[in-house]
């Protein structure tokens, strides 16, 4: 690999786009496409490639295709976090070690302080305008752990708008019902309703916020990777 | 898919430093493998290393190889798997096989 190819591989991954560098391992010669656009390299790429490596973003998946080695560099995966409450001072930190740059938003600031989330990216403001902001993508994980409808709802009411693979909210069967039905109420789209994950996470029976948290990362790999063998 | 330091960034700062560098690029997996396709490790020439490309059983070949590569230059794809005695002796033991290509980070 040259120096130069390298560094506009990182200044594409820094720059949020989806990228793919493919290598012929017969000789090591390389070509980098960003976005759509084969933007250098000592490897021409023909059309069959191009599509192939196209196939291999939206997969999200490295593969060989006719000896080269397509690998993606997919934008990082995101994780919004509705609360700064005791269960998100656990899932931030797990999620950011399986590779989710997180965000937590809480307007409330006792809570929203930087001693409890040193380091991490939290955000004093009402969920909804903050929501808009953030445009969630097909790569990013939406949390809302409030308890607290004034805040979730209209942080789910964006979320149900945009294309995040995963959305989850905190509470019992009873209080996701009341919830889907004032989600309802406010035009939110019937099945994607259906879609929120609440209960929220994976059945393990967690009990403690670090457990829920260790619940709702399993749910959430489960939403984006999908269960082994399928 | 992330590693807790990016391997590449670690190439360029140890190029930055001077130090030679290779790059270990898991390209494709059969069966059972600890590392998905893409994974990578990335070899200074003082055989300080950063990433992974198993779960920790081949580490030691590919930094190895990866050391001679990046004195000649010269590419390699490296396969390692139950059919072959080399990795009974690095021990691959997740029962996969596993190849990877090991290149030189020029300057």
């Amino acid at each position: 690999m040259k120096r130069s190819l390298l560094e506009q591989l990182q200044s594409a991954r820094d720059a949020v786009l989806p990228t793919v560098l493919i290598t012929r391992l017969e000789d090591g010669a390389q070509a980098l496409i960003v976005e759509d656009t084969v933007v250098t390299g000592d490897l021409a790429p023909d059309t069959a490639l191009k599509d192939a490596a196209k196939d291999c973003l939206r997969q999200d998946k490295s593969r060989m295709v006719d000896g080269c080695f397509l690998q993606i560099f997919n934008p990082p995966l995101r994780l919004i976090v509705i609360g700064a409450v005791h269960i998100a001072q656990a899932l931030v930190p797990m999620a950011t070690l399986a590779g989710y740059a997180a965000t937590v938003i809480d307007p409330r600031g006792a809570w929203a302080s930087e001693a409890r989330f040193p380091g991490v990216a939290v955000l004093q403001d009402w969920p909804e305008e903050v929501m808009v902001a953030l445009k969630p993508d097909r790569r990013t994980a939406i949390v809302a752990l409030t308890h607290d409808p004034k805040l979730d709802d209209p942080a789910l009411a964006v979320a149900l708008k945009s294309d995040a693979f995963y959305i989850g909210a905190l509470g019992s069967k009873k209080t996701a019902a009341a919830r889907a039905e004032r989600l309802k109420a406010g035009g939110s789209d019937p099945d994607a309703i259906a879609g929120i994950d609440g209960p929220i996470g994976l059945n393990i029976g967690a009990v403690s916020p670090a457990e829920i948290a260790v619940s709702i990362l399993a749910k959430m790999t489960l939403a984006l990777r999908g269960p082994k063998g399928s | 898919m992330s590693d807790l330091i990016d391997p590449l960034t670690q190439a360029k700062e140890w190029q930055d430093q001077g130090l030679k560098v290779a790059v270990a690029t898991v390209v494709e997996t059969w069966g059972s493998s600890p590392r998905p396709a893409g994974s990578q490790l990335v070899v200074n020439e003082e055989a300080g290393f950063e990433g992974s490309v198993s779960g920790g059983c081949i580490e030691g070949a590919v930094v190895t190889e990866a050391l001679d590569i990046m004195e000649s230059g010269t590419p390699k794809l490296m396969e390692f798997g139950v059919s072959d005695a080399m990795a009974w002796e690095v021990g691959l033991a997740c029962g996969g096989t596993v190849r990877v290509f090991v290149e030189k980070l020029e300057a």
